[in-house]
Protein backbone atom coordinates (compact mmCIF):
# COMPACT_ATOMS: atom_id res chain seq x y z
CA UNK A 1 0.00 0.00 0.00
CA UNK A 2 2.88 2.55 0.87
CA UNK A 3 4.50 2.30 -2.48
CA UNK A 4 1.08 3.57 -3.94
CA UNK A 5 0.69 6.63 -1.83
CA UNK A 6 2.88 9.08 -3.83
CA UNK A 7 0.62 8.73 -6.93
CA UNK A 8 -2.23 8.92 -5.22
CA UNK A 9 -0.76 12.34 -4.29
CA UNK A 10 0.07 13.26 -7.63
CA UNK A 11 -3.29 12.49 -8.95
CA UNK A 12 -4.90 14.31 -6.67
CA UNK A 13 -2.59 17.48 -6.93
CA UNK A 14 -3.50 17.02 -10.82
CA UNK A 15 -7.08 17.06 -9.79
CA UNK A 16 -6.84 20.60 -7.76
CA UNK A 17 -5.17 22.17 -10.69
CA UNK A 18 -8.02 21.22 -12.94
CA UNK A 19 -10.21 23.96 -13.07
CA UNK A 20 -13.61 21.97 -13.12
CA UNK A 21 -12.46 20.15 -10.11
CA UNK A 22 -13.39 22.49 -7.61
CA UNK A 23 -16.09 21.81 -4.90
CA UNK A 24 -19.72 21.94 -5.01
CA UNK A 25 -19.09 18.33 -7.83
CA UNK A 26 -21.54 16.32 -6.20
CA UNK A 27 -19.73 13.02 -6.97
CA UNK A 28 -16.01 13.08 -8.84
CA UNK A 29 -16.69 11.89 -12.67
CA UNK A 30 -13.76 12.03 -14.67
CA UNK A 31 -12.84 8.42 -16.35
CA UNK A 32 -9.32 9.24 -14.88
CA UNK A 33 -11.11 9.32 -11.01
CA UNK A 34 -13.97 6.91 -11.72
CA UNK A 35 -11.60 4.01 -12.80
CA UNK A 36 -9.67 3.84 -10.14
CA UNK A 37 -9.79 1.47 -7.53
CA UNK A 38 -9.77 4.31 -4.88
CA UNK A 39 -10.57 7.80 -4.51
CA UNK A 40 -7.87 10.19 -4.30
CA UNK A 41 -10.40 12.04 -2.31
CA UNK A 42 -10.03 11.76 1.57
CA UNK A 43 -13.40 11.01 3.44
CA UNK A 44 -12.04 14.11 5.54
CA UNK A 45 -11.70 16.23 2.01
CA UNK A 46 -15.24 14.86 0.71
CA UNK A 47 -16.91 16.22 4.08
CA UNK A 48 -15.06 19.24 3.82
CA UNK A 49 -16.30 20.12 0.21
CA UNK A 50 -19.56 19.19 0.99
CA UNK A 51 -19.87 21.45 4.23
CA UNK A 52 -18.50 24.33 2.20
CA UNK A 53 -17.70 25.76 5.28
CA UNK A 54 -20.90 25.66 7.14
CA UNK A 55 -21.04 24.06 10.59
CA UNK A 56 -23.28 21.28 10.72
CA UNK A 57 -26.29 20.72 12.83
CA UNK A 58 -26.19 17.41 14.61
CA UNK A 59 -29.86 17.08 14.74
CA UNK A 60 -33.19 16.48 12.43
CA UNK A 61 -31.75 13.16 10.96
CA UNK A 62 -33.19 9.95 11.56
CA UNK A 63 -30.16 7.25 10.44
CA UNK A 64 -31.77 3.81 10.17
CA UNK A 65 -28.86 1.51 9.34
CA UNK A 66 -28.38 -2.29 11.15
CA UNK A 67 -25.79 -1.83 14.16
CA UNK A 68 -24.57 -4.93 12.87
CA UNK A 69 -24.37 -6.29 8.96
CA UNK A 70 -23.64 -9.87 8.67
CA UNK A 71 -22.54 -8.84 5.01
CA UNK A 72 -20.81 -5.64 3.71
CA UNK A 73 -22.21 -5.91 0.38
CA UNK A 74 -25.65 -4.83 0.87
CA UNK A 75 -26.34 -2.62 3.84
CA UNK A 76 -30.05 -1.07 3.84
CA UNK A 77 -29.66 2.49 4.87
CA UNK A 78 -33.08 4.75 5.28
CA UNK A 79 -32.74 8.21 5.81
CA UNK A 80 -35.59 10.76 7.14
CA UNK A 81 -35.05 14.11 7.82
CA UNK A 82 -37.23 16.35 9.78
CA UNK A 83 -38.63 19.20 7.58
CA UNK A 84 -41.81 20.60 6.35
CA UNK A 85 -40.56 19.88 2.96
CA UNK A 86 -42.44 23.50 1.87
CA UNK A 87 -41.17 25.73 -1.54
CA UNK A 88 -39.44 28.18 0.63
CA UNK A 89 -38.01 25.30 2.67
CA UNK A 90 -37.12 21.58 2.14
CA UNK A 91 -34.21 19.26 2.01
CA UNK A 92 -32.81 19.65 -1.58
CA UNK A 93 -29.33 17.09 -0.88
CA UNK A 94 -28.89 14.07 1.31
CA UNK A 95 -25.41 12.59 1.34
CA UNK A 96 -24.24 9.63 2.58
CA UNK A 97 -20.61 9.36 3.17
CA UNK A 98 -18.21 6.58 4.23
CA UNK A 99 -15.39 7.22 6.84
CA UNK A 100 -13.69 3.88 5.51
CA UNK A 101 -15.05 2.65 1.98
CA UNK A 102 -12.35 3.57 -1.53
CA UNK A 103 -14.59 5.94 -2.09
CA UNK A 104 -15.90 8.59 0.99
CA UNK A 105 -18.91 9.91 -1.55
CA UNK A 106 -21.35 6.78 -1.63
CA UNK A 107 -24.20 8.61 -2.82
CA UNK A 108 -26.27 11.89 -3.07
CA UNK A 109 -29.74 12.22 -3.28
CA UNK A 110 -31.49 15.56 -4.54
CA UNK A 111 -34.52 16.52 -3.77
CA UNK A 112 -37.75 19.05 -4.48
CA UNK A 113 -40.51 20.25 -2.33
CA UNK A 114 -42.40 17.95 -4.68
CA UNK A 115 -40.95 15.07 -2.46
CA UNK A 116 -43.39 15.59 0.43
CA UNK A 117 -40.95 14.11 2.88
CA UNK A 118 -37.84 13.58 2.99
CA UNK A 119 -37.23 10.31 3.17
CA UNK A 120 -35.26 7.75 0.68
CA UNK A 121 -33.57 4.98 1.13
CA UNK A 122 -31.16 2.61 -0.60
CA UNK A 123 -28.48 -0.12 -0.12
CA UNK A 124 -24.69 -0.09 0.09
CA UNK A 125 -21.78 -1.42 0.19
CA UNK A 126 -19.20 -1.34 3.41
CA UNK A 127 -15.46 -2.19 3.34
CA UNK A 128 -15.44 -2.76 7.12
CA UNK A 129 -16.93 -2.09 9.88
CA UNK A 130 -17.39 1.96 10.29
CA UNK A 131 -18.96 4.42 10.89
CA UNK A 132 -21.93 6.08 8.09
CA UNK A 133 -22.34 9.74 8.00
CA UNK A 134 -25.37 11.74 6.68
CA UNK A 135 -25.38 15.15 5.27
CA UNK A 136 -29.03 16.89 4.74
CA UNK A 137 -28.74 20.23 3.06
CA UNK A 138 -31.62 22.11 3.07
CA UNK A 139 -33.03 24.99 0.70
CA UNK A 140 -32.03 27.48 3.59
CA UNK A 141 -28.37 26.48 3.44
CA UNK A 142 -27.97 24.99 6.79
CA UNK A 143 -27.03 20.99 6.89
CA UNK A 144 -27.96 18.59 9.11
CA UNK A 145 -25.45 15.83 10.25
CA UNK A 146 -25.52 12.11 12.04
CA UNK A 147 -23.71 9.25 12.04
CA UNK A 148 -24.30 6.02 13.07
CA UNK A 149 -21.50 2.92 13.63
CA UNK A 150 -21.96 -0.07 11.60
CA UNK A 151 -20.58 -3.28 12.47
CA UNK A 152 -19.37 -5.42 9.25
CA UNK A 153 -18.68 -9.02 10.08
CA UNK A 154 -17.84 -9.82 6.11
CA UNK A 155 -16.67 -6.43 4.23
CA UNK A 156 -17.54 -5.68 0.53
CA UNK A 157 -14.08 -6.64 -1.12
CA UNK A 158 -13.53 -3.41 -2.65
CA UNK A 159 -9.41 -3.34 -2.91
CA UNK A 160 -9.23 -4.99 -6.01
CA UNK A 161 -5.77 -6.56 -5.18
CA UNK B 1 -28.35 -1.74 -26.39
CA UNK B 2 -29.52 -4.64 -23.97
CA UNK B 3 -32.56 -3.54 -21.77
CA UNK B 4 -32.11 -3.67 -18.17
CA UNK B 5 -34.31 -5.90 -15.69
CA UNK B 6 -36.50 -3.29 -13.86
CA UNK B 7 -39.15 -3.57 -11.14
CA UNK B 8 -40.92 -0.30 -10.48
CA UNK B 9 -43.04 -0.12 -7.41
CA UNK B 10 -45.49 2.73 -6.55
CA UNK B 11 -49.40 2.94 -6.60
CA UNK B 12 -51.73 3.54 -9.55
CA UNK B 13 -53.83 5.85 -8.14
CA UNK B 14 -53.79 8.39 -5.68
CA UNK B 15 -55.72 11.28 -4.25
CA UNK B 16 -54.79 15.00 -4.90
CA UNK B 17 -52.08 15.87 -2.47
CA UNK B 18 -51.13 12.54 -1.24
CA UNK B 19 -47.74 11.48 -0.63
CA UNK B 20 -46.98 8.41 -2.69
CA UNK B 21 -43.75 6.03 -1.74
CA UNK B 22 -41.75 5.47 -5.02
CA UNK B 23 -39.51 2.11 -4.65
CA UNK B 24 -37.46 0.93 -8.07
CA UNK B 25 -35.00 -1.54 -8.52
CA UNK B 26 -33.06 -3.41 -11.49
CA UNK B 27 -30.46 -6.22 -11.80
CA UNK B 28 -27.20 -4.84 -12.04
CA UNK B 29 -23.78 -5.80 -11.42
CA UNK B 30 -22.63 -1.80 -10.29
CA UNK B 31 -18.77 -3.54 -11.24
CA UNK B 32 -16.42 -1.24 -9.14
CA UNK B 33 -13.30 -0.69 -11.45
CA UNK B 34 -10.47 -2.77 -10.87
CA UNK B 35 -6.65 -0.99 -11.33
CA UNK B 36 -4.62 -2.83 -8.54
CA UNK B 37 -1.12 -4.36 -9.64
CA UNK B 38 -0.82 -8.27 -11.15
CA UNK B 39 -4.48 -7.86 -12.01
CA UNK B 40 -6.08 -6.93 -15.23
CA UNK B 41 -7.62 -3.61 -15.24
CA UNK B 42 -10.97 -2.92 -15.94
CA UNK B 43 -12.80 0.08 -15.78
CA UNK B 44 -15.78 0.97 -13.32
CA UNK B 45 -19.25 -0.10 -15.01
CA UNK B 46 -21.73 1.11 -12.62
CA UNK B 47 -25.44 2.62 -13.23
CA UNK B 48 -23.81 6.43 -11.66
CA UNK B 49 -27.25 8.33 -12.11
CA UNK B 50 -31.00 8.10 -11.52
CA UNK B 51 -33.48 10.39 -12.55
CA UNK B 52 -37.32 10.21 -12.18
CA UNK B 53 -39.85 13.03 -13.88
CA UNK B 54 -43.22 13.54 -12.94
CA UNK B 55 -45.30 15.00 -15.95
CA UNK B 56 -42.36 16.29 -17.59
CA UNK B 57 -40.56 17.72 -14.86
CA UNK B 58 -37.63 16.51 -12.67
CA UNK B 59 -38.82 15.33 -9.38
CA UNK B 60 -35.84 13.15 -7.62
CA UNK B 61 -32.26 12.49 -8.86
CA UNK B 62 -29.83 10.48 -7.25
CA UNK B 63 -25.64 10.41 -7.80
CA UNK B 64 -24.40 6.46 -7.30
CA UNK B 65 -21.04 5.16 -6.86
CA UNK B 66 -19.42 2.08 -7.10
CA UNK B 67 -19.94 2.04 -3.17
CA UNK B 68 -24.17 1.30 -4.05
CA UNK B 69 -24.66 -2.52 -3.32
CA UNK B 70 -25.28 -4.59 -6.60
CA UNK B 71 -28.96 -4.78 -7.94
CA UNK B 72 -29.46 -0.86 -7.13
CA UNK B 73 -32.43 -0.38 -5.20
CA UNK B 74 -33.80 3.23 -4.20
CA UNK B 75 -36.69 4.29 -2.49
CA UNK B 76 -38.40 7.93 -2.56
CA UNK B 77 -41.47 10.33 -2.65
CA UNK B 78 -43.49 12.23 -4.23
CA UNK B 79 -46.52 14.66 -3.76
CA UNK B 80 -49.03 13.24 -6.00
CA UNK B 81 -50.47 16.40 -7.85
CA UNK B 82 -52.10 15.48 -11.49
CA UNK B 83 -52.68 12.66 -13.59
CA UNK B 84 -49.59 11.90 -15.79
CA UNK B 85 -46.33 9.53 -16.43
CA UNK B 86 -43.81 9.30 -14.12
CA UNK B 87 -40.48 8.49 -15.93
CA UNK B 88 -37.45 6.81 -14.52
CA UNK B 89 -34.36 6.63 -16.30
CA UNK B 90 -30.91 5.14 -15.24
CA UNK B 91 -27.80 6.14 -16.22
CA UNK B 92 -25.31 3.72 -16.85
CA UNK B 93 -21.08 4.14 -17.68
CA UNK B 94 -20.26 4.12 -21.20
CA UNK B 95 -23.52 5.99 -22.12
CA UNK B 96 -26.31 3.54 -21.84
CA UNK B 97 -29.42 4.79 -20.77
CA UNK B 98 -32.61 2.50 -19.62
CA UNK B 99 -35.57 3.53 -19.35
CA UNK B 100 -39.29 3.17 -17.61
CA UNK B 101 -42.65 5.04 -17.05
CA UNK B 102 -45.93 4.99 -15.41
CA UNK B 103 -48.96 6.21 -15.36
CA UNK B 104 -50.41 7.98 -11.94
CA UNK B 105 -53.93 8.75 -11.84
CA UNK B 106 -54.78 12.17 -9.90
CA UNK B 107 -58.67 11.77 -8.16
Amino acid sequence: MADKAPTRRMVAAGLAAMPFAVQAQPMPSSAAEVNRSRSSESYADAERALLAGRTPIAAGITLDVPKLSENGNSVDVLIKVDSAMTREDHVRAIHILSEQNPFPRVATFNLTARAGRAEVATRIRLATTQNIVVLAETSRGAVHRAEQEVIVILGACVDGG
Amino acid sequence: MADITARVTMPTSARKGEIIDIKVLVRHAMDRAVDAQGLKPSPRRIIHSFRASYAGEEIFRMDLSSGIASNPFISFTTVATETGVIAFEWLEDGGAVYSRAATLVVT
